[in-house]
């Protein structure tokens, strides 16, 4: 017979994993509190990647070339792949997909604000692969050693897909870049428009992040916002310049003291706004969604009913 | 940040393009391949008989892509765009095959112009000059739609690929060797998502009927013999779509059986003395 271990030294086992580095596994022990932050970052996670497949998903029937269209097909069904690790990883803790869905439909749980913007050009597919997926790297690199042994896995596998999709993205505006004066506005312009809004995905400064300190002690999270704002921006100054676009931000400029870029601040009443639900897409990314949900509602009742018979049958037999 | 995962921003300024899916350029699908059109083919009828496989893999798949975010479930999502980048892939090489068959077939675009071949046919073209047939062109619907029109479509296309590997010409050959995996899959697919909502709820056996019969009459036109399709059949190249007919009867009789469906009433439209060309008479959406 085994016994129940008291909390106190569940505890106490669970702070010497962390300690360690270690990961914490499905069947071990957790404060609620620890499942309670993972399920909102994980599900949060997986929301953007599948209401991130729209805004691209916009010009797979209009992209210029079959290999673009392959390349892009491609890459916004990784993103529902994506999608599904996490969700998948989110079970683990004892929340079903079909819930965390509910939370998506009704608002309660949140995706990235990023893909609350629209995408007007076909040059908006390559910035999104280099500044958004750039960002998105960024955050999730730290994440590839996160505390929780199913999220870190699934975030390994997710880094080096993401890494293709932002080579392909910016093989896309270098492919603009060097073709005409009307191609390259067209970068400009695009690039013009993300870029605050990419430097926003990083999360509000470390003074107004709630809930950051915490999930660093449970080694949830690595990195503070603004250190991975930072890294991006020291990153991605050297490939605007080898791609001969500028970033609009006249506060951009290297700091010998800091090593790094000295940078603007984003509008963050802005980020507020699109949070809220008052960007310029929010509206329509929900509402594809849930159409998307309700449509397909009698083809899922369909195949639970159609599982249940064949169960049953395979119980009488 | 320094650990193995940091190196994923390494090769982005560097010019090792091993490493980036379908490449950094636009590459010749074919080159390496031996394209000589096979002795005594016209190769003019080569390549109109790529453009009608071709035709149909495109226009399938355009139609597959525009499930992409709007599936039941993301697992359905997956497969469609994985279906349809399959499709995709097949059209590209047939599209480029046709242009390297007869070159006269490639619209004309302006001196120095960078369009590979494959988009010049896929976007220059008119629309009357698209040989696909109906049944890949008609608008989505419902799930019960595209489980529908895919098992029409990939049984009679799967009986077609596994005799066109012994085509005299190596492209279509090799087209085919590698479009018989691909599309076995689409018709497993769909062989069970009919089964699944034939034996469902009363809902997704009432829309599954509906689609059967909005769709099924679009059926024969897969397995009507075009005159180049005869011609080509004769030479060895080709295949005779009427010869495919009692495979693809016995198959879709058997997912029809085992899901316990009745056959649909209506007879599949076959073109008689018009043509198969008359078929295409519906105005495109």
């Amino acid at each position: 017979m085994t016994t129940i271990p008291a909390e106190p030294d569940l505890q106490a086992a669970f702070d010497a994993t962390i300690d360690r580095h270690d990961r914490i596994e499905p069947r071990d022990w957790m404060p609620d509190a620890y499942r309670k932050t993972l399920v909102r970052q994980i599900a949060q996670h997986a929301h953007s990647e599948i209401i991130g497949m729209q805004p691209e998903g916009n010009w797979i029937g209009r992209a210029p070339s079959l290999r673009r269209k392959a390349i892009l097909l491609a890459k916004v069904q990784d993103e529902a792949g994506h999608g599904l690790y996490l969700y998948s990883a989110c079970e683990t803790l004892g929340v079903s997909r079909a819930e965390l869905t509910e939370l998506l439909l009704s608002g309660r749980q949140k995706y990235s604000s990023i893909f609350n913007y629209p995408t007007l050009s076909y040059a908006d597919v390559g910035t999104i692969g280099w500044l958004v997926d750039g960002a998105a790297i960024c955050n999730q690199v730290p994440l590839c050693r996160t505390s929780y042994g199913p999220y870190g896995r699934a975030m390994i596998r997710i880094c080096k897909e993401e890494s293709f999709h932002q080579r392909q993205g910016y093989e896309l505006l270098m492919t603009m870049m060097r073709g005409t004066d009307e191609q390259r506005a067209m970068v400009q312009e695009s690039v013009n428009r993300f870029w605050w809004p990419v430097l926003m995905m990083f999360g509000p400064p470390d003074a107004q992040s709630p809930n950051s300190a915490q999930s660093m002690a449970w080694g949830i999270k690595r990195n503070s916002n603004d250190e991975l704002r930072q890294k991006f921006v020291d990153m991605t100054v050297p490939q605007a310049e080898a791609l001969g676009v500028t970033l609009p931000d006249p506060g951009l400029r290297w700091n010998e003291e800091r090593g790094h870029y000295d940078f603007g601040e984003p509008d963050w009443q802005e980020f507020a706004a699109v949070i809220r639900g008052d960007g310029p897409c929010n509206a329509q990314r929900l509402a594809h969604r849930r159409a998307a949900h309700e449509e397909g509602a009698w083809v899922r009742e369909a195949a639970t009913a159609f599982a249940a018979r064949e169960a049953a049958l395979r119980d009488s037999r | 940040m320094s650990d193995e995962h940091g190196s994923v921003f390494d090769g982005l300024l560097g010019g090792d393009s091993s490493q980036w899916a379908f490449g950094t350029d636009f590459e010749d699908p074919l080159a390496g391949v031996d394209t000589t059109t096979p002795d005594g083919v016209d190769p003019a009828e080569l390549a109109a008989y790529c453009l009608m496989l071709g035709d149909d893999a495109l226009i399938m798949s355009q139609r597959l892509s525009e499930w992409c975010s709007r599936a039941p479930d993301l697992e359905e999502d997956i497969a469609l765009a994985n279906m349809a980048l399959d499709l995709l892939g097949q059209a590209r090489l047939l599209l480029a095959r046709a242009a390297a068959a007869d070159p006269a077939v490639v619209p004309a675009l302006p001196e120095g112009s960078p369009v590979p071949p494959e988009d010049a046919l896929a976007f220059f073209r008119d629309d009357r000059d698209f040989r696909n047939v109906r049944l890949a062109e008609v608008p989505n619907g419902d799930f019960a739609h595209v489980v529908v029109r895919l098992l029409l479509f990939s049984t009679a296309r799967l009986a077609l690929l596994e005799r066109l590997r012994t085509s005299r010409d190596h492209v279509l050959a090799a087209v085919a060797g590698k479009g018989v995996k691909e599309v076995a899959y689409h018709r497993d697919w769909a062989g069970r998502w009919f089964l699944t909502l034939a034996q469902g709820t009363e809902e997704s056996h009432r829309r599954l009927l509906a689609a059967l019969d909005a769709l099924w009459p679009l059926q024969g036109e897969l397995v009507a013999a075009h005159p180049l399709e005869r011609s080509l059949a004769g030479a060895g190249v080709g295949v005779d779509p009427a010869e495919l007919r009692q495979e693809v009867d016995a198959v879709l009789d058997q997912v029809l059986t085992v899901s316990g469906v009745p056959r649909p009433g209506r007879r599949p439209w076959r073109a008689s003395a018009a043509g198969p060309d008359a078929t295409a008479c519906t105005p495109r959406p």
